[in-house]
């Protein structure tokens, strides 16, 4: 009796295993890890509505890739590490041949998972974010941090500080202060602020916020005792809100301070009113606004009513940012597909499609996104693709573009990429390619 | 009818203070042994579902062991020796990060004295045993105040050690070997020979750990020190009236938690997560392991167990049944209804049965043994 009833058992345990994977053929799973609750979330929304959105327009628009459906599955990370590394294993080995791709959207998680992805040949595409030393893609085969590392924020950032001076030779002798979340996200800029410190005689001081960052009365006290000339702002979530506002209370001009690109979104200015005019931030090549992409979004996904944000926060600043994410992953795919077939692919070979991505200007205008972005090439010996940016300030009700185009110098940031990057691949046993072979 | 002792004659004295005197009990933690060890392995070899994903065991069986573990020692401390302590994660960090110092190399440069420490990396194994050690040493240092404070005031007294180190391990370079970004990577888990890599292997090394500790701390809390930490539990004063020394049992009783909490602190970082910041270990963490104790059960060691299990797999079954069941809901409707349900559950547990699941199942055992005729 009790046999035949674990037999059966068996039997239905087995049955599932084997009709699970069977069930979607011609689909390319997505994995999306996002965070909607939680601290983080007023940024989080946005970004994960971006990419959703762009995906979706993919499918309702062409039918997918070439033919090939994306199936997208969320999976709500809270910015936590554990959450993050449970979702990412939930998640790799769905649709017919398992993740394409992961995007983390936390430089936390990208940091937990960069050894468990390089193992599960999965690419992990940090955009804007992630570890810079991973620009380096002898050693980081896995990792894409597209479009711009901090250290290259960091250095745009302080060429801008510069031209505002009026010359690289007058930040001698000035005071640069980094409000950063302290969190692996934060602190990466450091090192490229102490090298640059010390090449233009400016003087550094980094000032750490504890997550979530609500509380920043005594380092902004700091700030007014000490009087920097600029302050560099490097946070996310209700973090930056709360530096704008305190920034106001203690009477620190806006227009003097610069955020990186992920604090430079709507919902960081707007929840300090007309206290925030004036405060400046970097750009990751796109800003507000809306173009070409956006007419198919609204064609193709809100007219039907399938779209995840509300209609008049399509062309916010992470919205886009969340398009362009998502359009980089879809057109490494699409690049995978012309080499190994147009059918679902494997993340190893999606990994292929990313580095040998090459977006010309008529391509992107092709595909909508002229204006917003640069052209960008990715390489083996270079995973970041570009390092452009601009500065837009917030004039109290809009974000305006205020400078011309940036170009991360690399003569600062390549020895240090160099250095950490041996470093890891030292520690982990890891033998670089040669990236001259590479195909 | 099946859990009933009668016809079990004990005619040693040996027999009768065993481990698990009722033979039925023998059998159910042999068989669950049994199937642990050789059991999730061979499902797993063989493809098994759910056994033969990944995500079971890496996502879902390893982190509950190694909190359960966790648990354990925080269990030890506040269900048997009734000592609040609200800084667990500080515990688990100082393992977590001590193992990370003896398996990378110590350097203490003392550039004033002339000379400089340096001790070479340490295997793995030995790095989360001394791990643990450090872990005792500093939960030693912060019991000094339970011999003068109790209750809430200790616990106060313990949440400062949760700041304090959640601060050194954020602004003391020294401790992440100078990584630029604070992120550090566990060392290559060889253990004499045997590198850890895959997800059952992994699964394996934890559950040795688990169990090993498991059988320890039973055997400790039914022995002499165990009888002690719970007479100063129940009343401090008539323990030490009757001749227990509070610094003694106090201070054991910290050692023993912040040892076992710090070597699950080295693995959670070194076996679960791989690559690991500060935050890892923060408050939450120690309210979590907290929650699991009281809802496991204090005083037991099975409770952590299963209020591990609680804690950990409702979320994600709260995740995943809606999505099987074909009702798909949005992510941020599914956290925000976790976090419903479970506060609901704690609530209703904490008035219902203040001793956690560990006391129904005991209860459950009391009327399986008069069965058919329970009172």
């Amino acid at each position: 009796m009790l046999s035949r009833r674990l037999l059966f058992a068996a039997a239905v345990v087995s049955g599932v295993g084997a009709v699970t994977p069977a069930s979607a053929q011609n689909e390319q799973f997505i994995p999306m890890l996002s965070y909607r609750t939680g601290a983080y979330a007023v940024n989080g929304v946005p970004f994960a509505n971006g990419m959703h959105d762009y995906y979706m327009m993919i499918n309702e628009r062409d039918g997918g890739i070439n033919g090939v459906k994306l199936l997208v599955e969320e999976c709500e990370t809270g910015y936590a590490t554990d959450k993050g590394v449970e979702c990412y294993e939930r998640l790799k080995g769905k649709g017919p041949t398992g993740a394409a791709f992961v995007n983390p959207l936390s430089t936390g998680i990208t940091f937990a998972l960069t050894e468990k992805t390089a193992a599960d040949k999965i690419p992990i595409i940090t955009m804007g974010y992630g570890r810079a030393d991973s620009k380096n893609g002898a050693v980081f085969a896995y990792n894409f941090p597209l479009l711009g590392t901090y250290w290259s924020a960091a250095d745009i950032a302080i060429q801008h500080v510069a031209k505002e001076l009026g010359g690289a030779d007058k930040l001698k002798g000035k005071k640069i202060s980094l409000v950063y979340h302290d969190s692996p996200y934060g602190k990466e800029p450091i090192p490229t602020l102490e090298v640059l410190a010390k090449k233009h005689g400016f003087e550094f001081t980094p000032i750490p916020v504890t997550h979530p960052g609500v509380e920043q009365k005594s380092q902004w006290l700091a700030i007014r005792q000490n009087r920097p000339d600029y302050v560099l702002l490097w946070g996310w979530g209700v973090m930056n809100g709360t530096a704008v506002k305190e920034a106001a209370a203690v009477a620190y001009p806006r227009d003097k301070m610069i955020g990186v690109w992920w604090s430079g979104a709507e919902p960081d200015v707007t929840p300090a009113g007309d206290q925030a005019a004036g405060y400046k931030a970097l750009m990751l090549q796109h800003g507000a606004g809306k173009y070409a992409v956006h007419g198919d979004v609204e064609k193709h996904v809100y007219a039907k009513g399938k779209g995840l944000s509300e209609p008049a926060k399509v062309g916010e600043v992470l919205y886009n940012r969340g398009l362009v994410n998502a359009m980089l992953g879809v057109e490494a795919i699409r690049k995978a597909q012309e080499k190994f077939g147009k059918k679902p692919l494997k993340g190893e070979e999606v990994r292929w499609g990313l580095e040998n991505l090459d977006l010309s200007a008529a391509r992107l205008k092709e595909l909508g996104f002229e204006g917003m972005m640069k052209p960008v090439k990715i390489s083996c010996a270079d995973h970041e693709g570009a390092r452009d940016g601009r500065v837009m300030q917030w004039d109290g009700k809009a974000w305006k573009v205020i400078s011309d185009w940036y170009t991360a110098n690399q003569e600062v940031t390549e020895p240090i990429v160099k250095d950490v990057s041996a470093k890891y691949a030292a520690d982990k046993k890891i033998e670089p390619r040669d990236c001259s072979k590479a195909s | 009818m099946f859990y009933r002792e009668a016809g079990q004659f004990k005619t040693t004295y040996s027999a009768d203070m065993a481990i698990f005197p009722i033979r039925q009990d023998r059998v159910t933690l042999g068989a669950l042994l049994a199937f642990a060890f050789i059991g999730v392995p061979l499902l797993s070899y063989f493809h098994v579902w759910p056994f033969g994903q990944d995500y079971l065991l890496r996502a879902i069986l390893l982190p509950f062991l190694i909190l359960a573990l966790a648990a354990i020692g925080v269990n030890i401390l506040v269900g048997y020796c009734g000592q609040i302590s609200l800084g667990s994660g500080a515990f688990m960090a100082i393992g977590a990060y001590s193992a990370y110092k003896l398996g990378t190399g110590v350097h203490i440069p003392l550039a004033w004295l002339g000379f400089d420490i340096s001790i070479p990396a340490l295997p793995v194994l030995p790095s989360i045993l001394l791990g643990g050690f450090m872990s005792a040493l500093v939960g030693i240092l912060f019991g000094v105040p339970s011999l003068r404070i109790k209750g809430l005031y200790l616990a106060v007294a313990t949440l400062a050690a949760q700041f304090f180190f959640d601060w050194v391990f954020l602004r003391v370079p020294w401790f992440t070997n100078y990584a630029p970004s604070g992120s550090v990577n566990a060392p290559e888990l060889n253990f004499v020979g045997w590198v850890v890599d895959t997800p059952i292997e992994r699964y394996i090394l934890c559950l040795i750990f688990v169990t090993v500790f498991a059988l320890m701390a039973k055997n400790l809390v039914r022995g002499n020190i165990g009888r002690q930490w719970m007479a100063i539990r129940d009343m401090d004063i008539a323990a030490e009236l009757m001749g227990i020394r509070p610094l003694y049992a106090k201070l054991t009783a910290f050692a023993v938690s912040s040892f076992i909490i710090g070597v699950s602190g080295a693995l959670w970082a070194f076996v679960y997560l791989g690559s690991w910041e500060p935050l890892a270990f923060d408050i939450n963490r120690s309210l979590q392991l907290l929650f699991m104790v009281i809802i496991g059960g204090l005083g037991s060691i099975l409770g952590p167990f299963i209020g591990a299990a609680f804690i950990l797999i409702l979320p994600i079954m709260l995740n995943l049944v809606p999505s099987e069941l074909g009702v798909p809901l949005s992510t941020e409707t599914i956290t925000h209804l976790e976090f419903i349900i479970f506060g609901s559950l704690i609530c209703y547990l904490l008035i219902k049965e203040p001793h956690g699941f560990a006391r129904l199942i005991s209860l459950a055992k009391e009327k399986l043994r008069l069965w058919p005729f329970p009172y």
